[in-house]
C-alpha cells in the first residue's frame, strides 16, 4: 500500500479549482496561502460546531463548542486578511459563504465527517497537533499581520492538541469498545496526514521568503509527537494508507460540498439577513 | 456517559490576590479531564487565572439536620463582630 503513489489531480490538469480558471490576481500566492490557513480553521470550526447539542455530556459539548469558536475565529482573522490581499472588496464572511466548493483551499483531513466521538478526536489530534507545529513557525513570519494571527492562535490550538490527546489516550487505553472505535478513527484519517505536509510550488515560493513554514521542517517532530501519544494510548503507529491529496487545488471529497450546503444556506438565501 | 463520571467540584480564582471561590461542579472520568471540563466550562469569558477542582464525594459536609446546633448558638454574639473598632479612614480594604 505505502510504495503506492499517492492519489492526486492528473499533471496535465491545471488544478486551479473553480473549473481550473487561471488565477490573475497579482498577490495570488499570498492570498491562496491565507485561503489555505483560514479554510482549514473555517471547516474545521463547521464540523465541530454539528456536535452542538449532540455530545454525550454537557461538559464535552462544551469543549466542542470552544474549540468550534476557537477555529472560526481564527478563521475571520485570516478570510479578511485574504480579502484585503486579494483588493476586490471581498470580506472574510463573502469567502467564507459566497465561495463555492472548487475554491476551498482546506486540507481533507478537517472536511472528514464527524463520525463518533473517537473519530473525531481522531481528527482533531491529527490536526491540532500539525497545526499548532505550524502556527509556531508562521509566528515568526515575515508577514507581521500572518505572524500576529499565529501568535494568538497557537494558544488556542495547543489546548486543542492537548485535549485531543488526552482524549486518544483514554479512549485508546480504556475500554475494548473505545479502543476499536479510537483504532476506526486513526484508521479513517491517516490517509490524510501526508497531505498536510505537502509542499508545492506555492509554499516553496512563500517558505524562501520568510512568510509561510516549510511544512517538511517539523514533519520528523510531529511523528515523534504523535507516536508518543500513541504509544501511551497503547495503540499501534499510524496505519500506512496511500495518501490522498488534492484539497490545496480544490479537489475535495464528497463530505466538503455537503457541509457547505449546510454552512452557506442562510447567507446565500437571505443575503442581506443580519443578527 | 457523564451519568457513570464521578462529579467535581469547581473552584475558581478570579485574580491574583483572591481566594478561589466556588462555581459549580462538572462531570469527568478523571482529575485531569476535570480541569479541563471546568475550563471549557466556567472560564470562557475571563472568569480567572486559576481553577481548583475536587472530587464531591472528598467534600465533608455538615448535616442540615445539625443546623441549629451547628449554627443557631452564633445567632446572639454580636460583640465577636469586630464593630468596636475605629477603623483610620485610609484603611480601605477591611
Amino acid at each position: 500500500m505505502a510504495s503506492l503513489p499517492p492519489i492526486d489531480i492528473p499533471p496535465a490538469t491545471t488544478g486551479n479549482g473553480a473549473f481550473d480558471a487561471p488565477a490573475d490576481d497579482p498577490n495570488g500566492a499570498l492570498f491562496d496561502y491565507l485561503l489555505r490557513l483560514g479554510d482549514d480553521s473555517l471547516v474545521l470550526g463547521q464540523r465541530l460546531s454539528e456536535w452542538t447539542g449532540h455530545a454525550a455530556s454537557v461538559e464535552v459539548d462544551l469543549s466542542l463548542a470552544n474549540i468550534a469558536l476557537d477555529l472560526i475565529g481564527q478563521a475571520t482573522l485570516l478570510l479578511d486578511y485574504a480579502g484585503e490581499v486579494e483588493g476586490r472588496g471581498r470580506d472574510g464572511d463573502k469567502l467564507a459563504f459566497h465561495r463555492d466548493v472548487l475554491d476551498f483551499r482546506n486540507c481533507l483531513l478537517v472536511e472528514q465527517p464527524n463520525g463518533d466521538f473517537a473519530q473525531t478526536m481522531a481528527r482533531q489530534f491529527l490536526f491540532s497537533t500539525w497545526q499548532r507545529r505550524l502556527l509556531r513557525h508562521l509566528a515568526g513570519s515575515a508577514d507581521a499581520r500572518i505572524a500576529a494571527i499565529a501568535e494568538k492562535a497557537v494558544k488556542e490550538v495547543t489546548y486543542h492538541a492537548e485535549l485531543a490527546a488526552e482524549w486518544v489516550i483514554r479512549l485508546g487505553d480504556g475500554t475494548e469498545e473505545s479502543r476499536r472505535r479510537m483504532m476506526d478513527g486513526l484508521e479513517w484519517m491517516a490517509r490524510f496526514v501526508p497531505e498536510l505536509f505537502e509542499a508545492d510550488g506555492l509554499t516553496a515560493f512563500l517558505a524562501e521568503r520568510g512568510v509561510a513554514a516549510d511544512p517538511d521542517s517539523f514533519r520528523a517532530d510531529y511523528e515523534e509527537e504523535v507516536g508518543a501519544v500513541l504509544a501511551a494510548a497503547g495503540l499501534p503507529l499510524l496505519p500506512q494508507q496511500r495518501p490522498i491529496l488534492g484539497g490545496r487545488r480544490g479537489h475535495h471529497s464528497e463530505h466538503l460540498g455537503h457541509l457547505l450546503c449546510t454552512m452557506q444556506f442562510l447567507p446565500r438565501t437571505y443575503p442581506e439577513a443580519v443578527w | 456517559m457523564s451519568s457513570d463520571w464521578p462529579l467535581w467540584e469547581v473552584f475558581i480564582r478570579a485574580k491574583g490576590g483572591l481566594s478561589h471561590r466556588h462555581v459549580g461542579s462538572v462531570h469527568a472520568p478523571d482529575s485531569e479531564i476535570a480541569l479541563r471540563h471546568a475550563r471549557d466550562t466556567y472560564t470562557r469569558r475571563m472568569e480567572g487565572v486559576s481553577l481548583w477542582v475536587v472530587r464531591s464525594a472528598d467534600i465533608v459536609a455538615s448535616d442540615p439536620s445539625d443546623d441549629a446546633a451547628m449554627f443557631d448558638p452564633a445567632a446572639d454574639k454580636v460583640y465577636r463582630h469586630p464593630t468596636f473598632y475605629t477603623i483610620p479612614d485610609d484603611v480601605k480594604h477591611i
